[in-house]
């Protein structure tokens, strides 16, 4: 017995170090490592005072908090902006339905949504873009996700309708958006007038459900034994891949028109979409075919011994192994998606930055205060692309695909 | 996916709308003539476009006079000369700040790599914020930020920053001071060169007899002290002054002399340089941490030193891991110095941009652009690749 009881003792995982040890070992380990930290401690000191001192006393905030509607939707009309408001609680109660349906990182993501709605719409500042109607809006977005929530915990709503939902959803969603020309209730709006985080977000999302098939497609063609498709795909992808992005948006806003037929014109805001989606779509395709060749052979050989076809040996067989291989890779090449639509400032599309530049520009008051704004767009864009990486951490980690060892 | 069918023979024949043969040509000729189709349409609708607008088609234009002005021009320049000069500038601008950019960069990841793997928690912490920070926010805001904001803040003229070196900070750009050669310097440069050289190939041999006798050949002293030699001769015969320190001073309205760097070049080298250190530490991270630790402890037991492990056994083995990104990194810097033009620095695809809205040039301009970053990418992937194979092989 007592051989036994210290057998356990033995088996049962090291006590954690004590604060104090802790501090030995990671702080104070050997001469030099206690000198680098005796250097570092009133240096980090300072500087965490100094930006402290900085945000709350010596900031002047006012070119950030003036235009909340101007950051998020530009100069979208302010009359029409509860179009902007259906879509996002369109896209709410499919967010809350999926959370119903599969959990997991979905309810972190309804949990945090909901929480910022909360936060915003009970904020105690006095504001004129924040008035009651706003703040209710706001609100009922949390009753939104909460019956998402409910809808999608039933069995009767099939999984297919949730797909098909998170399709509709942004279609409708532009075609709201733009508005038609004869209608009273919806005339149409132009894309000129959209702006800030609506037309980033639109970019980078339109970019990532539009790039993702094309990129497979470009993969699958890579690898075609079709010597025109091969080449054709092959030389596609190695010339996007081989210049800048900047050339790829010149390209589809100056030199696309000269090859399409005289008459039709493209708006411009597609034009910047087509060019981040085929920018995209040829690195994903590169990270894709990667996925692609780590498929064995003999996944493919049992598929056609139990008489499945090409087309679905692809998509049953090939695909979902090939994709799981590589979703690290792709959710790094959206996050850098996500990063590269501010690009489109430099061919005078008013995203996210290009409003926080005109905000700037159109004040010598404001021009004063650049580097609170500056620092702001900063601290936005980080925290989007940081939440998207922490969100591919989770996935990969719930998918047993990760390659940390 | 070409898995031809064993024919079944005599029984049952398969239709030619399921033979895979069949297929095959059938599909390939419909790629073919829809991919050649589309080009052929865009291509007439580009000649029709081209007649309406009485564009230019050639690369004719290129002798013609720019007409436009760059500022400071790395070479000389002035808007009465030739488009082909503009855009040499233009070139050498953008080599200019990708090859400083990628040294500093691989400098600065790598000390961030090191940095991050310590052993000091604080110091540990610190690169990772570094390196979070630089990852997660896009290279045009940071460059805005380095260029509006912080080169922004610079001083006038007149209250210029002073650093140790001396170095002269103000809203023009940082003056620094240089070493200039002086005329006898020359030699010296030469000399150096030709030492640089002869230690190369004394290096080489006597290692290659050592490796072949098995006798100590002292390869590394012998080989330095070549050179310490050359450097001495070179600093004696040019009168021990190959160079002089070229100090910036103020002239009344300005600062003359020393080196100096543009507001815009240095916020395009500070954000470049620093964003893509953020990727090339994590690079050099994941490559040092791939190495067995099972290797370094070998290397220990049969009593290797701290250097010698580092330098035999640790970065061998790891820059065979880190080296194929290290190059896509490289080649997204270089490609990522064309967002110099958001902020002014006049780097080829700025040339190429001022080109294009010149009347009726869009199209040969274009084709340069896209000709010339694709050379400069297959140029640097292909040297790289070269040495990578060598690195490889080596370890192999």
């Amino acid at each position: 017995m007592v051989n036994i009881a210290i057998e356990q003792d033995h088996i049962r995982p090291p006590q954690p170090p004590g604060l104090i040890k802790w501090i030995k070992e990671n702080l104070f380990s050997s001469i030099f490592n206690t000198v680098l930290t005796i250097l570092l401690i009133p240096l980090i000191s300072y500087l965490l005072f100094a930006v402290f001192r900085w945000v709350f006393f010596a900031a002047e905030w006012r070119a950030v908090t003036q235009f909340p509607l101007l950051y998020a939707v530009g100069q979208y009309p302010r009359d029409q902006i509860w179009r902007v408001g259906i879509i996002l609680s369109g896209l709410f109660l499919f967010l809350g339905i999926s959370w119903g349906r599969w959990g997991g990182l979905l309810k972190s993501i309804s949990f945090t949504a909901g929480l910022i709605m909360l936060v915003t719409s009970l904020l105690p500042v006095q504001h004129p873009a924040l008035d009651l109607n706003m703040r209710l809006y706001l609100g009922s977005n949390l009753l939104t996700i909460l019956v998402g929530y409910l809808l999608g915990s039933k069995t009767a709503i099939k999984n297919t309708h949730i797909f098909i939902g998170w399709l509709l959803v942004p279609v409708c969603g532009i075609v709201l958006l733009a508005g038609f020309e004869a209608s009273e209730l919806i005339p149409d709006v132009s894309t000129t007038l959209w702006g800030g985080l609506l037309v980033t977000i639109l970019l980078a999302a339109g970019g990532i459900l539009l790039s993702f098939p094309l990129g497979i497609a470009l993969a699958f063609g890579r690898r075609s034994s079709l010597p025109v498709v091969s080449a054709f795909s092959t030389v596609f992808i190695e010339t996007i891949r081989g210049v800048p992005l900047v050339t790829i948006l010149f390209m589809f806003s100056i030199i696309l028109a000269l090859f399409l037929p005289v008459e039709s014109r493209i708006d411009r805001l597609v034009r910047a979409l087509m060019a981040v989606t085929v920018f995209s779509a040829a690195y994903s395709a590169e990270n894709i075919r990667g996925g692609l060749q780590a498929v064995p052979l003999g996944q493919i050989e049992a598929a056609k011994a139990l008489g499945m076809g090409n087309f679905k040996t692809t998509i049953f067989i090939v695909l979902p192994q090939a994709l799981r291989a590589v979703l690290p890779a792709i959710v790094g090449q959206f996050i850098s998606l996500f990063k590269d639509t501010t690009l489109v400032v430099i061919i005078g599309i008013n995203d996210f930055l290009g409003i926080g530049r005109s905000i700037i520009n159109s004040d010598p008051e404001f021009v004063q205060m650049r580097t609170e704004v500056y620092i702001f767009m900063a601290v936005v864009y980080w925290i989007f692309s940081y939440l998207m990486s922490l969100a591919s951490r989770r996935m990969e980690a719930a998918m047993g695909t990760s390659n940390n060892m | 996916m070409t898995n031809n069918q064993p024919s079944i023979s005599g029984k049952e024949k398969i239709p030619f709308y399921r033979d895979e043969r069949i297929i095959m040509i059938f599909a390939q000729v419909l790629s073919a003539v829809m991919i050649i189709g589309i080009l052929i349409w865009a291509i007439i609708n580009f000649f029709k476009a081209a007649e309406a607008r009485n564009m230019t088609l050639t690369f004719g234009f290129l002798k013609e006079a720019a007409g436009f002005p760059i500022s400071n021009p790395p070479i000389d320049y002035e808007p009465g000369m030739s488009y082909a000069r503009a855009f040499q500038a233009g070139l050498i601008n953008t080599l200019l700040i990708s090859g400083i950019g990628i040294i500093a960069a691989t400098i600065i990841g790598t000390l961030t790599a090191l940095a991050r793997l310590s052993s000091n928690w604080l110091l540990s912490r610190i690169a990772l914020v570094f390196i979070e920070f630089h990852r997660n926010i896009p290279l045009l805001v940071l460059l805005f930020i380095w260029y509006f904001v912080v080169f922004g803040m610079v001083p006038p003229v007149t209250e210029s920053l002073q650093w140790p070196g001396p170095i002269f900070v103000n809203k023009r750009g940082v003056y620094l001071t240089w070493p200039r050669l002086t005329e006898t310097g020359s030699i010296f440069v030469v000399l150096i060169s030709i030492g640089i050289i002869v230690s190369l190939i004394v290096f080489i041999m006597l290692r290659k007899r050592r490796k072949i006798t098995g006798k100590d050949t002292y390869y590394s002293p012998i080989s330095v002290g070549v050179l310490v030699i050359f450097f001495l001769a070179g600093w004696s015969l040019s009168g021990g002054t190959p160079f002089q320190l070229d100090i910036p001073y103020f002239a009344g309205i300005n600062y003359q002399g020393g080196l100096r760097l543009t507001p815009e070049f240095a916020g395009m080298f500070l954000s470049l340089s620093l964003y893509t250190a953020a990727f090339i530490a994590e690079v050099v991270r994941g490559g040092i941490q791939a190495v067995d630790r099972g290797q370094i402890e070998a290397a220990r037991a049969v009593g290797l030193s701290q250097i010698q492990v580092l330098s035999l056994v640790i970065m061998p083995q790891a820059l065979r891991i880190i080296i194929p990104p290290m190059i896509s990194q490289y080649l997204n810097l270089t490609k990522n110095s064309s967002l110099a033009l958001a902020i002014g620095f006049q780097e080829f695809f700025a040339v190429g941009k001022i080109a294009i809205n010149q009347a009726g040039r869009a199209v040969p301009v274009f084709a340069l652009i896209m000709i010339t970053y694709l050379s400069l990418s297959l140029l640097t992937s292909f040297v790289l690749n070269i040495y990578n194979r060598r690195i490889q092989f080596v370890t192999r």
